[in-house]
């Protein structure tokens, strides 16, 4: 698929995470096992046992304390949980410590209630590899010939394919074949014992197995994939390929990849003319946003769409909530030109990004360049630098020539390792929307909540950004705009060198790789900088200040008209009152509400606003592709719920991963 | 017609190289993929212009890649295409060309082109019998083997196509192909891959050495043995698995690795079980079940884990009665090894090729264990199978029923019941009468002599089947394995029989024969031979009787036996047969009459072998024997030659059967 990521991902991640974040081998074995929804057998149950079964260390040995003088003493013990069906493939191992008088040892699964008093495979819903004779007991009193006999010293392992319903055994590591099919779900692991001094160990993962069970899950993992690969699509008249490049291209346009978008479309002969001012208007809009230059944006907005905000007040009042925060910044178009700072350097245009969802990477645009040509008052303004609350953290900053009338970019990040290509920019944002396509908040309540990291305190936050956190940040902040942006996954670190590829067409994502040389010289002086500048509210300025003070007025005024007019709204007034409690403070950056200062924050609105014209245009708020991914990430826990082993190995991000 | 639409041929013998080019490429065009004019083109004796195109010295390379171009398309024609171009010299010319690139002499396009077309003509299996490469050419071959790619895969084709016999083997070790191979075993190429491992097999297959010396390799760290049980993954495209498997079964074999090695007993036994289920194309089932029964045919430990592995022995009835459809697919010639080339392309053949590979591999399997076996014979509808096999089938299929049937009459108790009802006995003496496979009767006669042990009750049927004729005519055979089971069948056969079946077995197999086998260079056959003259000369009457006819023959045989360089094994055997014919009446005054035998026991009395005296001194003490007629006087002429004062120094032995024996020897004296 065109839309693969460039992620290498040969395992299935991780999921769901650790207990207690060590290593947990049983838990490794079914990754996509959901253990708060259906936990893994991990011990015998000292309950759902007969009273002459008795356990020992941490109820993983089992003996037998009965009579054993017929059938009838006969003893089971079933695990504390029913075997996941996400496992795909369960399987656990019995070593025979002692066969004790008779060796009359059953092992295999039984469903919640059959009768204890009995050995596995007498009873409906419960079957048995017995060691006496080494037949197999499939509900039924008497047992077909199946294996070899075991006894001291041997270790059987028992395995059940929750894909095709078939259960096997094996002896010493020796598969034995399949022994019951058409298995019912919900089985647990069992075991029975009859007579006196019979004594087994149970190995439910937590050591290596003495039968090589991931060759076999490597091998189901394969033919699941086969499947879904090879899957018959009725593709007579080519409609499944023209649908899918039309996912992958309204995934572009949505996210105003535009160059992208338009190699996609030449190389797959799309039609594609239409949409080009569509992009690079809203790219325009999420430059300036994510930009800080709320203003301007708004006014763009106004200019290019005209009855949108009208029509939306929420979406427009978020704008200006975000418009004071940045004027609290001093980054707001309204401020900015009179917050100069002479101490500080003029920086240039900054990749007009779109949504660009990385940690500490400050984007820092400046007017007057060729990417922008409608906007035309601002060419002479001089930006200011966004700094990170952290002090030790230095904002690197890349100054090229003020004057030129190229697009030259200017790329600031907090790291001092490369100099991130368009290209790789790109394949960040797309990597980190289709991970923004979680399943929608109904299942919040099943995922680990990533604690953000203090605020204020993050100095020793390195180079490689820390996504997480800011998921998680956005998942709180932005549960009024976007529902269904929560994040849910592990984000890895993606920082995989593409070649530079600067752009040359017609209308360029306005993204130049930027010269070495000027990064490496401008490195001290920013740091130093950096480090020794004190922020000050809208830059310092006392005129800027007065005007945030009036703009805060205004929309406060547009606050009330709302509730007058819309009714109450909590999420509105949540968001003013934050945005308004920045005030409180004489150092905002570094206050309990400075995480609205951050250039992240500005990413939801951008979202906001991006979805927003789509949908006036009558497009979807979110491109089909991700909806797609959602969808199948939503199926596929149903499948686990459902009882279906196939969602073991049907990882998503694991799957994309594995694209050649 | 032709004279119109093949103009381009005139141009192919111009000296304008120019035009002769022209002339070529349109050669090419017309061959790609056309086996007809393929055909045609060779016969018009083409071939020849164009390996003198190639010959000439310095001619433009890109006339002669165009040139090798259309011989590579020529060869991938039908195989009578490929072996016409090596009739008409086209292999020396190649390899000509190769060595000559060696120097820089050619373009790597060309060398590549090259490879490629020995590879299509070594793939249609028209290899030139041995010896057929030099070291010299053979380490050019390998340089060129390790890049790129394509090279890689035809270097690998033709290694793996060419390496026949054990002197190639060792060739191909020395002149680093194992290096090459661990190399190739770890590239990303599955079609490069593939025919590596086939070359590994062929390399390996029964040579202890190289076997030895490949297992010891390595490429990235690995050892060779772990990047094969790596390519055996089950995640791995099949083809691979199999070829894997193969390769380590060639090397546990040839002895590089034991049965118990985990890579053995665990992944390559399982990979192959695996291979064998019903989901798997029947090429794959069937190259499985060979390859199992070979990896199965010694070990007990071996036999007895596959027994058990995933119901192989249910598994393998399948294939007895499985009709493959024709949906199931004929494999693509490149997945299959050298070795079975070609034989999968008639599905009709199908159903035979699994039926032998089923047999075989119960063959294997009931080898040793009685267990196994008892669980084999059980196998719905396997007895009829194998006896209708043993009467109708084609001869391959034939020698699988035999060698399932030789296995299994191993177990006594099969011998007396399945085998007794399904008179095997009559289909086994049709082919050991009929056959003219050496093969195929030798495995037979080795059934046969199971099926003549005393307990056997086929034993008297066989008889009037006129086995005992049959078998002496056996004896006479130039191959020693049939003469060896000939005698060994004669000598079951002659264990507590009757007189009229000794006199038989004499008569028909005559003294002159008997010498000649006791003159054989293979000692096994001498041990059966006395074995089998031992069982003859057993019960006092049958012993008085066939020394009466034929005393003098035998006293000389056994003087040759024990006069020969001998082992003390054969020795021993020779004093048994005199102590059997002291134990006759008559037959005893053929030893006293002798004083020759008489000191040549007393000499074996006393030289330093524990087996010897003792058989010498049952000898003696058979003379002796209280009760008979005669004792006294035999009595005291050997009291008289000093016999009992030997015996009397005897007593002092630490070894508890001699002393029994010299003890009951000196109490018959009276």
């Amino acid at each position: 698929m065109a839309a693969s990521s460039g992620r290498v991902s040969v395992e299935p991640p991780a999921i769901y995470g650790c207990h207690n974040g060590q290593h947990d081998p049983i838990k490794a074995l079914y990754p996509m096992v959901n253990e708060d929804e259906t936990p893994l057998p991990r011990s015998w149950s000292s309950k759902d046992k007969y009273s002459f079964i008795g356990l020992s260390q941490n109820n993983l040995r089992v003996h037998y304390k009965g009579h054993g003088k017929n059938h009838k003493d006969a003893a089971s013990v079933r695990a504390t949980h029913p075997i996941p069906a996400a496992c795909g493939l369960y399987y656990y191992e019995v070593k025979i410590v002692s066969k004790g008088r008779d060796g009359y040892m059953g092992i295999g699964l039984s469903a919640q209630g059959v009768n204890m008093n009995r050995l596995p495979g007498w009873d409906k819903n419960s079957f048995g590899y017995h060691g006496d004779d080494g037949h197999s007991f499939c509900s039924s009193g008497s047992g077909h010939p199946y294996g070899p006999t075991f006894t001291t010293g041997d270790v059987i392992g028992c395995g059940i394919n929750l894909i095709d319903n078939q259960c096997f055994y094996t002896k010493n590591g020796h598969f034995l074949g399949i022994a019951f099919t058409d298995l019912p779900p919900q089985l647990y692991p069992t075991v029975g014992l009859q007579t006196p001094g019979e004594i087994v160990d149970a190995n439910f993962g937590q050591s290596p197995f003495v039968f090589d069970i991931g060759e076999m899950m490597r091998e189901l993992q394969f033919r699941v994939r086969s499947t879904i690969r090879d899957f018959p699509v009725p593709d007579t008249y080519g409609q499944w390929q023209t649908t899918i490049h039309r996912m992958v291209s309204t995934y572009l346009v949505h996210h105003g990849y535009c160059a992208t978008a338009e190699a996609f479309a030449r190389s797959t002969s799309q039609d594609f003319d239409e949409e080009i001012t569509s992009i690079k208007n809203r790219q325009k809009i999420q430059k300036l946003v994510l930009g800080g230059r709320m203003g301007e944006a708004i006014e763009t907005v106004q200019q290019l769409y005209p009855g949108l905000l009208e029509k939306n007040h929420n979406l427009l009042f978020m704008l200006k909530v975000r418009q004071f925060i940045e004027m609290v910044n001093g980054t707001d178009t309204e401020v900015r030109g009179l917050s100069r700072s002479p101490s500080r350097p003029p920086t240039h245009e900054s990749s007009p990004s779109p949504p660009c969802w990385s940690n500490s990477r400050t984007t820092e645009p400046i007017p007057g360049t060729s990417s922008t040509p409608t906007s035309s008052s601002n060419t002479t303004s001089t930006p200011v630098i966004q700094q990170h609350t952290s002090v030790i953290q230095s904002t690197k900053n890349v100054i090229g020539s003020g004057t030129s009338t190229s697009s030259t970019s200017t790329t600031t990040t907090t790291s001092s390792s490369s100099s991130a290509t368009t290209e790789e920019l790109n394949q960040r944002n797309a990597q980190q929307d289709l991970r923004a396509t979680s399943p929608p908040s109904a299942t919040n309540g099943t995922t680990p909540v990533i604690q953000p990291p203090p605020s204020g305190s993050s100095s020793s936050s390195s180079s490689s950004y820390n996504s997480s956190s800011n998921m998680h940040d956005s998942d709180t902040e932005m549960e009024c705009m976007e529902t269904s942006a929560n994040n849910n996954h592990h984000v890895q670190e993606t920082s995989n060198g593409h070649g530079d590829s600067s752009q040359s067409n017609g209308f360029s994502n306005g993204f130049s790789k930027h010269v070495d040389l000027q990064e490496d010289d401008c490195d001290e002086e920013m740091e130093t900088e950096g480090s020794s500048c004190t922020r000050k509210m809208c830059g310092g300025n006392p005129v800027a200040v007065e005007r945030m003070l009036a703009f805060g007025r205004e929309v406060q005024h547009m606050s009330q008209v709302l509730r007058r007019e819309l009714g109450k709204n909590d999420q509105n007034k949540k968001m003013l009152q934050n945005a308004f409690s920045l005030l409180a403070y004489t150092d905002p950056w570094n206050s309990p509400v400075g995480w609205q200062l951050d250039s992240l924050q500005r990413e939801p609105v951008c979202q906001s606003l991006n979805s927003a014209i789509l949908e006036s245009h009558q497009l979807p708020r979110r491109p089909p592709l991700e909806i797609c991914v959602a969808h199948t990430k939503q199926l596929i826990n149903l499948m686990s719920r459902s009882g279906l082993g196939s969602c073991a190995f049907a990882s998503v991000e694991s799957i994309l991963g594995s694209q050649q | 017609d032709v004279e119109h639409s093949r103009a381009y041929i005139d141009q192919l013998y111009s000296n304008d190289s120019q035009k002769c080019f022209q002339a070529v490429s349109e050669l090419k065009f017309a061959v790609i993929g056309n086996v007809r004019e393929k055909g045609s083109i060779i016969e018009q004796g083409i071939v020849v212009r164009l390996l003198q195109i190639l010959r000439t010295p310095d001619m433009d390379a890109i006339l002669k890649t165009e040139v090798v171009t259309v011989l590579n398309s020529l060869a991938k024609g039908l195989p009578e295409h490929a072996s016409s171009l090596v009739q008409a010299g086209l292999l020396p010319v190649l390899w000509e060309q190769l060595e000559a690139c060696v120097g820089g002499g050619g373009t790597n396009v060309y060398i590549q082109m090259v490879l490629c077309c020995l590879r299509s003509v070594y793939r249609q299996g028209c290899a030139p019998p041995p010896p057929a490469w030099d070291h010299k050419l053979l380490s050019t071959l390998i340089q060129h083997g390790y890049h790129p790619p394509s090279n890689q895969e035809c270097v690998a084709n033709i290694l793996a196509h060419a390496c026949k016999t054990c002197e190639q083997q060792q060739q191909l070790v020395e002149a680093g192909g194992a290096d090459l191979i661990a190399c190739m075993l770890c590239s990303p190429v599955t079609r490069v891959q593939l025919p590596a491992l086939h070359c590994l097999a062929a390399m390996c297959f029964n040579n202890e050495r190289v076997s030895s010396i490949v297992s010891t390799k390595s490429y990235g760290g690995k050892a060779v043995p772990d990047l094969l049980v790596g390519l055996m993954a089950r995640d791995r495209p099949r083809e691979l698995q199999l070829a894997a498997a193969t390769s380590l079964t060639f090397l546990h074999r040839a002895g590089a690795l034991s049965a118990d090695d985990p890579k053995i007993i665990f992944k390559t036994l399982q990979c192959l079980v695996r291979m064998c289920r019903r989901d798997r194309e029947v090429w794959e089932r069937v190259e499985a079940a060979n390859t199992l029964a070979y990896l199965t045919e010694v070990s007990t430990e071996l036999q007895r884990t596959a027994a058990m592995t995933d119901h192989l022995i249910l598994t393998m009835n399948d294939y007895l009665k499985d009709t493959p459809t024709s949906a199931t697919n004929i494999p693509q010639p490149l997945c299959v090894s050298p070795v079975s080339n070609r034989q999968y392309e008639n599905p009709s053949t199908w159903p035979e090729l699994m039926l032998e590979a089923a047999l075989r591999v119960y063959a294997s399997l009931g080898a040793n264990d009685e267990d196994i076996r008892q669980k084999v014979i059980k196998t719905e509808g396997l007895m009829n199978t194998m006896v209708t096999a043993l009467s109708a089938a084609s001869p391959p299929v034939q020698l699988a029923a035999v060698r399932c049937l030789h296995s299994l009459s191993r177990s006594v108790h099969t011998l007396r019941t399945t085998f007794q009802d399904h008179m095997v006995w009559r289909p086994l003496m049709t082919v050991l009468k009929t056959s003219n496979s050496e093969e195929l009767v030798k495995v037979a006669s080795s059934t046969l002599c199971n099926l003549l042990l005393e307990f056997s009750p086929a034993k008297e049927q066989i008889l009037d089947q006129g086995a005992v004729e049959f078998l002496c005519g056996l004896t006479r055979r130039p191959h020693p394995g049939l003469r060896l089971n000939a005698v060994w069948a004669l000598m079951n056969m002659a264990f507590q029989a009757e007189h009229r079946v000794k006199a038989s077995i004499l008569h028909h197999l005559g003294t002159d024969q008997i010498f000649r086998l006791l003159s054989d260079n293979d000692v096994h056959i001498l041990m059966k031979t006395l074995g089998l003259l031992r069982n003859l000369l057993s019960t006092k009457a049958h012993i008085d009787q066939i020394m009466q006819c034929h005393g003098k023959e035998i006293m000389q045989a056994v003087i040759l036996i024990l006069e020969g360089e001998h082992s003390a094994e054969v020795k021993e055997q020779a004093l048994c047969i005199l102590a059997n014919i002291a134990d006759g009446d008559m037959a005893k005054s053929a030893i006293m009459s002798n004083e020759d035998v008489l000191k040549k026991l007393m000499n074996y009395m006393v030289i330093p072998n524990v087996k010897l005296q003792t058989a010498a001194t049952f000898c003696i003490s058979n003379l002796i024997w209280n009760v008979e007629d005669g004792a006294s006087e035999r009595q005291n002429k050997l009291r008289d030659m000093g016999v009992y004062k030997l015996l009397q120094s005897l007593m002092t032995t630490e070894d508890t059967g001699l002393f029994d024996k010299v003890k009951t020897a000196l109490q018959q004296f009276h």
